[in-house]
C-alpha cells in the first residue's frame, strides 16, 4: 500500500499512528482523522467554491459575447479573491422587524444543506465517501434541508418580496423533487442498489445511453431545484428585487451566493455519477486516484457548463406555467418511464449486453416520442381555442 | 455509559426539549421549526439504531413535506402571526388526564418486557435492510396487500383534501 | 463504528464554516446601524402593513399533492433496489401502485386544483 495509490488510507493510517504514539486513544484518534479528513475536503470545496465564481462569470460573460473579468491577477483569477474580501469588509445589516434567530441560521442552513451532500460522493474507487446504503436518498433528504432553509430566510426577513421569493422557491422546489425522486429511481433499478458507488460499478455502459430520457428529466428537475433560469422566478430581479435572499448583505448573503454555486456544481456531479459513469473512463480511474479525481471533477464541470449553458439561453418562466409543466407533464411522464423502465428491465433481464442496451434505449425515444405527441396536440388545441377567441372578439 | 448511550441521552434530550418548545411557543412558525427540531431528533434516533432508511426517510417526508405544509397551513389560516389567544382551552384537563392514562398503560404494559434490560443483538454482517424491505412488499406471501393499501390510503388522503379545499372556495 | 458518525461530522463541519465566514464578516465588518438602513426595503418605498400576513391557498394545494407523491415515491424505493431479482409480478405490482396515484392526480387535475389562479 503506497501513498499513490491509496493516498487517503495511508495518510490516515500515518496520522493514526502519530496520534496513538500520543498515548491518544484509538477510537478517538479515528474520529479525529475523520474530522480532519471531512474539514480538508470541504475546505477544498470552499476554495473550489471562489473560483466557480470566476468559471461562473467568465462562461456568462462568453455566452454575452463579452470578456469577463481580466483586470485582476491573469485572465482575472484574482477576481473572486477581491470579491471575497469586498464581502467580509461590508456591514452586516439587520433589518428592524427580523427574526433575528431564524434570520441567522438561514444562510448557515443553507451552505450547510450543499456541503453535506458531498458525504455520499465517490470521489475514486478507493475513496468512496461513506458508504451509505440509502445513498440517492440521502440526495433528496439534504435538499430538504435546503428547502427549510430558503423558508426560513423568506420568513424571517419581514419583508414582502423575500416572503413571495421564499414560498414561489419552495413551492418550485417541492414541485420538481417529484420528478427527482422518480429519475433517482432508474439507476436504482438498473444497479440494484441506492449506493451511490454500486450505481458508479453497474456503469459499464454509461446510463445515459440505457436511459437518456432518465438523464434529461434529471437535469430539469435539478435547474429547478436549483432555482436557476428558466426556473429562477423566485429571484425574478424585475418584480421581487432579489427574492428570499434581499435582506442579506455581507457575508450572509454570500453564504446563499457561494451555496448556489456550489450547489450547482454538485448537481453537475450528481449527473456525473448517476448518468456518465462518475469517476469511470474506460478504466483509467484504476491508474491512479488522482486520475479518477480529475475525471469526476472534468464530468462534473461539464455537467456545470450544461446548467450554465441553459441558465443564459432560457428566458424566465411563469410561476403557473412552471408548476402546470411540472405536475401535468413531467410528474406522469416520469412516473410512466419508471413502470416502462421496471418492465423493460425485467422483460431483457439475461439478454446479451447490446440487446438490453439497445431495447432501454428504443423504449426511452418511444416514451418521450408519445409524450411529445401528447403534448403537442394538447398545445394545439389550446392555441386554436385562445386563437378561435381572438378571432370571435375581432369579429365583434 | 458507552459513547452510544450518551449521545442517545443527548438525543433524546433534544427531542423531548424541542418537542416542548412546540408547544410552548407563542409564535406559530417558531413553533414550527421546533418541529422540525423534534422530527430532526427522532431521525437521530433512527439512524443510531442502524436504519439508515428510515433516518432518511424521516428528513424526505417528515421535514421535507409536511414540515413545509405546517408552514404553508399556518401561513394561509392566520391573519396575525403574532395573536396573544391563550394556548390551552377549556379542556386541558382532559388531555393531560388522557396523556398521563396513556403513559401509565406503556409503562403498565412493557414492565413485564424482557426486552429492556437486553442489549440488541448485533446487525449480521451484509445485511441490507431495504433490500429486505423490498422483497417483503412485493412477496406475495408477506405485505403485498399493505403495500397496494397503502396507495389507496394515499389516494384517498388525496382525494379528501382536494374535496375539502375544493368547497372551501 | 456507525457510518452515521460520519455523516454527523459531515454536519458539524459543514455548519462551522459557514459560521466562521460569517464570524470573519461580523469581524472586520463596520457596525453602523441606524434606523433608516435597518428598515425594511422596499425599493425606496416606505413600508405599508406587514410582511407577515395572510398567504395564498394555492401554495397548500400543491404541497398537499406533493407529500402524497414524495410518500409514493418512498415506499417504491426499496421496490425498485429488489426489483432486478423479482419475476414479472412486481413490475405488476408497481403499476397497480402508481396506478391508483395517477387517479389521484387526475382527479385534482379536473377539479382545476392543479391550476394556479
Amino acid at each position: 500500500m503506497n501513498f499513490w495509490n491509496d493516498p487517503l488510507k495511508v495518510a490516515a493510517a500515518w496520522l493514526e499512528g502519530i496520534f496513538t504514539g500520543w498515548g491518544m486513544d484509538a477510537v478517538l484518534a479515528h474520529v479525529l482523522v475523520v474530522f480532519l479528513g471531512v474539514f480538508l475536503l470541504i475546505t477544498i470545496l470552499m476554495v473550489l467554491d471562489i473560483f466557480l465564481v470566476w468559471i461562473e462569470r467568465k462562461v456568462v460573460a462568453r455566452f454575452q459575447d463579452r470578456i469577463g473579468p481580466n483586470r485582476v491577477g491573469p485572465y482575472g483569477l484574482i477576481q473572486p479573491f477581491a470579491d471575497i474580501i469586498k464581502l467580509i469588509i461590508k456591514e452586516d445589516t439587520t433589518p428592524d422587524g427580523a427574526d433575528k434567530v431564524v434570520y441567522n441560521l438561514a444562510p448557515i442552513l443553507s451552505m450547510m444543506s450543499v456541503l453535506i451532500l458531498w458525504a455520499v460522493v465517490p470521489l475514486a474507487p478507493v475513496m468512496l465517501g461513506i458508504d451509505l446504503n440509502v445513498g440517492v436518498l440521502f440526495l433528496i433528504a439534504a435538499g430538504a434541508i435546503g428547502t427549510l432553509s430558503i423558508i426560513m430566510a423568506g420568513w424571517s426577513s419581514n419583508n414582502k418580496f423575500a416572503m413571495i421569493g421564499g414560498f414561489r422557491q419552495v413551492a418550485v422546489m417541492v414541485a420538481f423533487e417529484v420528478p427527482m425522486l422518480a429519475m433517482l429511481m432508474i439507476p436504482t433499478i438498473f444497479a440494484g442498489s441506492m449506493n451511490m458507488n454500486a450505481i458508479i460499478e453497474a456503469q459499464n455502459v454509461w446510463f445515459f445511453f440505457i436511459s437518456p430520457l432518465a438523464a434529461l428529466i434529471f437535469l430539469i428537475a435539478a435547474i429547478a431545484e436549483l432555482g436557476r433560469a428558466p426556473f429562477d422566478l423566485a429571484e425574478g430581479e424585475s418584480e421581487l428585487v432579489a427574492g428570499f435572499n434581499i435582506e442579506y448583505s455581507g457575508m450572509k448573503f454570500g453564504m446563499f451566493y457561494a451555496g448556489e454555486l456550489l450547489h450547482a456544481f454538485t448537481f453537475g456531479g450528481f449527473w456525473a455519477i448517476l448518468f456518465f459513469g462518475g469517476y469511470r473512463f474506460f478504466g483509467l480511474e484504476q491508474v491512479s486516484p488522482f486520475l479518477a479525481i480529475l475525471i469526476l471533477v472534468i464530468k462534473a464541470m461539464l455537467g456545470y457548463w450544461v446548467i450554465m449553458w441553459v441558465k443564459y439561453t432560457m428566458m424566465r418562466i411563469r410561476i403557473d406555467q412552471m408548476l402546470g409543466f411540472n405536475w401535468k407533464f413531467l410528474t406522469p411522464l416520469s412516473f410512466a418511464l419508471v413502470l416502462v423502465t421496471a418492465l423493460m428491465n425485467t422483460l431483457l433481464r439475461g439478454a446479451d449486453s447490446w440487446l438490453f442496451v439497445t431495447g432501454m434505449f428504443l423504449s426511452n425515444v418511444v416514451v418521450g416520442w408519445i409524450a411529445l405527441e401528447i403534448a403537442r396536440s394538447v398545445a394545439r388545441k389550446e392555441r386554436e381555442r385562445v386563437e378561435g377567441v381572438k378571432a370571435v372578439e375581432a369579429h365583434h | 455509559m458507552t459513547a452510544e448511550q450518551i449521545i442517545f441521552l443527548i438525543v433524546a434530550l433534544f427531542t423531548l426539549g424541542s418537542a416542548l418548545m412546540v408547544v410552548t411557543t407563542r409564535n406559530l412558525i417558531h413553533a414550527a421549526l421546533w418541529l422540525v427540531a423534534t422530527l430532526f431528533g427522532v431521525a437521530v434516533i433512527y439512524a443510531l439504531l442502524n436504519a439508515g432508511f428510515m433516518a432518511v426517510v424521516q428528513v424526505v417526508v417528515y421535514i421535507g413535506a409536511i414540515a413545509i405544509l405546517f408552514i404553508f397551513a399556518v401561513m394561509l389560516t392566520r391573519k396575525d402571526l403574532r395573536d396573544n389567544t391563550p394556548q390551552t382551552n377549556k379542556n386541558w384537563w382532559a388531555g393531560a388526564l388522557i396523556a398521563v392514562l396513556t403513559f401509565a398503560g406503556l409503562v403498565f404494559t412493557l414492565q413485564g418486557w424482557s426486552g429492556f434490560s437486553k442489549t440488541a443483538s448485533a446487525v449480521p454482517l451484509g445485511f441490507d435492510a431495504i433490500s429486505q424491505l423490498g422483497e417483503q412488499l412485493t412477496s406475495p406471501t408477506a405485505y403485498v396487500l399493505p403495500f397496494e393499501v397503502a396507495s389507496v390510503l394515499l389516494l384517498a388522503a388525496l382525494v379528501g383534501a382536494v374535496y375539502v379545499a375544493f368547497n372551501k372556495k | 463504528m456507525n457510518e452515521w458518525l460520519y455523516v454527523a461530522l459531515f454536519i458539524v463541519v459543514g455548519m462551522i464554516i459557514p459560521i466562521g465566514a460569517i464570524a470573519a464578516g461580523f469581524i472586520f465588518g463596520p457596525k453602523k446601524p441606524n434606523p433608516i438602513k435597518q428598515s425594511t426595503y422596499e425599493c425606496g418605498i416606505e413600508p405599508v402593513g406587514e410582511a407577515w400576513i395572510q398567504f395564498k391557498a394555492q401554495y397548500y394545494i400543491f404541497a398537499l399533492v406533493f407529500l402524497v407523491f414524495d410518500v409514493e415515491a418512498v415506499f417504491l424505493f426499496p421496490w425498485a433496489v429488489k426489483l432486478g431479482q423479482l419475476g414479472l409480478y412486481a413490475v405488476m405490482e408497481g403499476i397497480v401502485f402508481v396506478g391508483i396515484l395517477v387517479v389521484g392526480l387526475v382527479y385534482t387535475w379536473r377539479k382545476g386544483m392543479l391550476e394556479w389562479v
